[in-house]
């Protein structure tokens, strides 16, 4: 139990040659939630990614659940949640179908999908509140709620770790909600998660530890900063006069291909 | 409809339903990955294989598909190092391959213009009993990889980093992706020919997403399409004497505005029947019973 969930020694990363990553440790423990801060470009993105397998290592180690990572095979107890639905191509596919793809890594590629796949499916859009849109094509959901169609097809694989890349970035306030509720559910029931943030919002209750990636290292690590300036008298009631113009904004990333097509 | 009892007809109607089948089952993962036209310059490549062929007295199918295999994994190769150069690298390699085709063909005892017009074009009519029995093989096998790999190869096309951190096999599948795209160009290249492959791997693909709300209901609206296309087809050209591949692609294509409309008209009809546009966010909490 005292194994870490991922265990990240001096780690060097970038792409073509150029490092992003200069020297990052970090050790993640079972049940840990750690947030990943950093502003644009600082490489909090590319830390996770390394962490995965996407982004080439180039000096340092990591391991995974006590294993080296290029030895690592228990892709099932990982779930990954991308910051956005793949290339969206025009092909047409139902947010069951992406949700199945979940199932993926458990199952194995040459077993056909049987009763406890669709159940995990079902549940997992449950969590997130999507069950009714099962059957209706991803292109037609909103930003927020395709977000949320990720993060079911994470939940799907019944993994042990989540690791989230900017999960909220321009997602509406209910999907927010939504899915912070789903990701609380899955701490408190033991999971730990990664996410890459840039800002807390409305996670912060459910984040243990956070980490700030500022040119290529960790500048900071601990606890969530405490509200401060007019946040953190205690009659400030949190009113948020500016609410509807951020929300002005968020249409940008619904989807308008889908929307079109009613 | 008496041209059927010709046993040239019937073995030419059967090449033309089996790639029909075939082709889209495969291409639907070309679009979905947005390399719809990567059938078309492993078309290309494979018309260097037919030159070898017909130079040393091989059979210019079985060349073909190996000169075409080693072409489409080369793209795929490429495709994987990163996109900066692969798109001009693309098309050194398809256009080397058209040129080395031409110039092959050109060379070998079997010249003459007519020879690689029946390699570009299609030429169904002289299908022999063991291209049958070639094409129904190499078929066979592709569309069992396609069905039965469908979840794999649906992941591996929407989202490739999400394949590759669910542990599956990505550049095995890239490759049999890239291999079984070489076959069933070679493979297509009797019925439509070379030049019109692509055609039937992703038109009945555009056409059924007009119509269509899930990747299982498309790829099965895609092999239907592909079918009545390459049957209509045969059985358009004959009776109006025209080219039978070239007839196919009009027929899918025929397919696609029927479909594209039909989706309008149903859009329209559906908004007059005054049911509730679905709005792009639905009610913030949903109930469940």
């Amino acid at each position: 139990m005292s194994m870490s969930v991922v265990e990240v020694r001096h780690l060097a990363a970038g792409y073509d040659g150029r490092e992003i990553l200069r020297d990052v440790s970090l050790s993640v423990s079972p049940g840990d939630v750690v947030a990943v801060l950093g502003a644009n470009g600082s490489g909090k993105s590319t830390l996770i990614r390394t962490i995965l397998g996407l982004v080439p290592l180039s000096r340092g180690e990591i391991e995974l659940f006590g294993t080296p990572q290029p030895r690592f095979r228990q892709w099932a107890r990982i779930g990954y949640v991308p910051q956005r639905l793949g290339a969206g191509s025009g092909v047409p596919a139902t947010v069951g179908e992406v949700v199945a793809s979940g199932r993926l890594a458990r199952r194995g590629i040459f077993r056909l999908p049987g009763a406890a796949d669709r159940t995990a499916v079902r549940e997992a859009l449950t969590d997130v509140g999507l069950l009714d849109r099962i059957n209706d094509p991803v292109a037609t959901l909103s930003g927020g709620q395709q977000q949320r169609t990720l993060i079911a097809r994470a939940l799907a694989g019944k993994p042990d770790l989540l690791v989230l890349d900017e999960p909220n970035a321009g997602v509406d306030a209910a999907s927010q909600e939504a899915f912070a509720a789903a990701l609380t559910r899955f701490a408190g029931n033991g999971g730990t998660i990664v996410l890459v943030l840039h800002e807390l919002g409305p996670l912060r209750p459910l984040i243990g530890r956070t980490v700030v990636v500022h040119d290529g290292r960790i500048a900071h690590e601990g606890p969530p900063p405490e509200p401060a300036g007019h946040h953190a008298e205690p009659d400030h009631d949190h009113v948020h006069p500016h609410a509807d113009e951020v929300k002005a904004g968020i249409c940008e990333w619904a989807p308008t291909e889908g929307a079109k097509s009613y | 409809m008496e041209l059927f009892a010709y046993p040239f007809m019937l073995r030419a109607l059967a090449g033309a339903l089996i790639i029909g089948l075939a082709a889209p089952a495969l291409g639907i993962y070309l679009v979905q990955r947005r390399l719809s036209l990567i059938g078309d310059g492993i078309g290309h490549v494979a018309l260097t294989g037919v030159g070898v062929g017909l130079l040393t007295n091989n059979s210019p199918v079985l060349t073909a598909v190996v000169v075409a295999t080693i072409g489409a994994v080369g793209v795929e190769l490429i495709r994987e190092r990163g996109r900066t150069s692969g798109d001009l690298a693309l098309a050194l390699l398809f256009y080397g391959g058209i040129a080395g085709g031409v110039v092959l063909v050109g060379l070998s005892d079997d010249k003459g213009n007519s020879n690689l017009m029946q390699y570009l074009f299609g030429s169904l009519i002289t299908t022999s009993p063991q291209d049958i029995v070639v094409i129904g093989g190499l078929a066979a096998a592709v569309l069992a990889a396609m069905l039965l790999l469908r979840p794999a190869l649906f992941a591996l096309c929407n989202d490739e980093e999400y394949a590759r951190v669910s542990g599956l096999p990505v550049r095995t599948l890239n490759i049999l992706l890239a291999v079984t795209t070489a076959v069933t160009v070679t493979i297509a290249m009797r019925t439509v020919g070379l030049l019109l492959v692509s055609a039937l791997m992703v038109v009945p693909v555009a056409a059924a997403q007009q119509v269509t709300r899930g990747f299982r209901t498309t790829m099965a609206a895609a092999m239907l399409i592909g079918l009545a296309s390459a049957g209509l087809g045969v059985v358009v050209s004959a009776e109006a004497d025209t080219a039978p591949g070239a007839t196919t692609v009009l027929m899918a294509l025929v397919a696609f505005l029927g479909a594209t409309i039909g989706g309008m008209i149903r859009r329209n009809l559906r908004r007059r029947h005054n049911r509730p546009p679905v709005t792009t966010e639905p009610p913030d909490v949903v109930l469940h019973g």
